[in-house]
């Protein structure tokens, strides 16, 4: 199953902050019966988008050596979020440690806010993964792989502003 | 170096932004999870908070051993922690006091142990140890 929900990223500085961007299409799945001739995109999957921005922004600045897991987080919406629509998550680093990272986040959509949220991840070791956890370095592989590449070329200073 | 008082200050406000409590819910005697509603996951923010506001490295497992002694036949017996892991215990957590415990030593209350003095008790001796530094 493919559990990427963010697009592509637009922005990456290191350690720093990281912007990330989702088009809702009226193809996903979730908005068939989320709901039936209103397709909001569901809060949870808004959240995970943003997750997985401030997550790579965490991972990277460990190299992704470390698993990164997302561990609590407190978010207040503005709006719903509807087909159609392209949202903007961007992430800030507040705080980083061995213990785990701190990210505050927004997400905006035409520059009109949706939601904001505090998110604290954890660094998790390989023993205390699940037992049959495949890789110690499960949370950075697959599909994420690809927006770490793209996160890399974002780091590329932009030529046209 | 702070005093306690201004050690426990800070710990009150660490807490209140960690577990979303009121000032005043966060005595010395209140327990973390009984009185204050902490989630394991709120155990690591907490450290990670904690570590923040005053600059030390809290090991994983070191202020809060939760899983100290679990399944572990040594330590525990008919579900009570026994003499030897009442010993193992005041050595894994010597700023804790045991005192009310040893009277009902059963597994599940050990959680009553992780209470505001405690952190206020750990934080004392790893500022202290690390001003000696």
């Amino acid at each position: 199953m493919r559990w990427t929900w963010i697009d592509r990223f637009t922005a990456f500085a290191s350690g720093q902050s990281a912007t990330a961007v989702k088009c809702l299409s009226l193809a996903e799945d979730h908005f068939e019966d989320h709901f039936p001739g209103y397709p909001v995109m569901p809060a949870s999957l808004i959240l995970e988008g943003l997750a997985q921005t401030g997550g790579i922004l965490v991972g990277e600045v460990n190299r992704f050596e470390k698993n990164v897991v997302l561990a609590k987080m407190s978010a207040r919406f503005d709006r719903d979020a509807l087909a159609g629509e392209q949202l903007v998550y961007s992430v800030q680093m507040v705080d980083i440690g061995e213990t785990g990272a701190r990210v505050s986040g927004q997400v905006h959509s035409g520059g009109e806010r949706i939601a904001e949220a505090e998110i604290m991840f954890g660094h998790v070791p390989a023993e205390m993964m699940p037992p049959g956890t495949p890789d110690s370095k499960f949370v950075f592989s697959g599909s994420l792989t690809q927006l770490l590449r793209q996160a890399e070329s974002a780091t590329l200073p932009a030529e046209n502003g | 170096m702070a005093t306690q008082d201004e050690i426990f200050q800070k710990v009150r406000s660490t807490l209140v932004d960690a577990l979303n409590v009121d000032d005043d819910e966060v005595s010395m005697q209140a327990r973390l999870r009984g009185d204050l509603n902490a989630e394991s996951i709120d155990f690591l923010d907490i450290v990670f908070r904690l570590e923040k506001q005053f600059g030390v490295k809290i090991p994983r497992e070191e202020l809060f051993p939760e899983s100290i002694f679990q399944g572990d036949a040594e330590f525990v017996t008919d579900g009570k922690v026994n003499a030897t892991g009442l010993v193992e215990l005041q050595k894994q957590m010597p700023y804790a006091d045991l005192t009310e415990f040893r009277k009902d030593p059963r597994l599940e209350k050990m959680e009553d142990l992780f209470t505001v003095e405690l952190i206020v008790k750990y934080l004392e001796g790893k500022l202290a140890a690390q001003g000696a530094a």
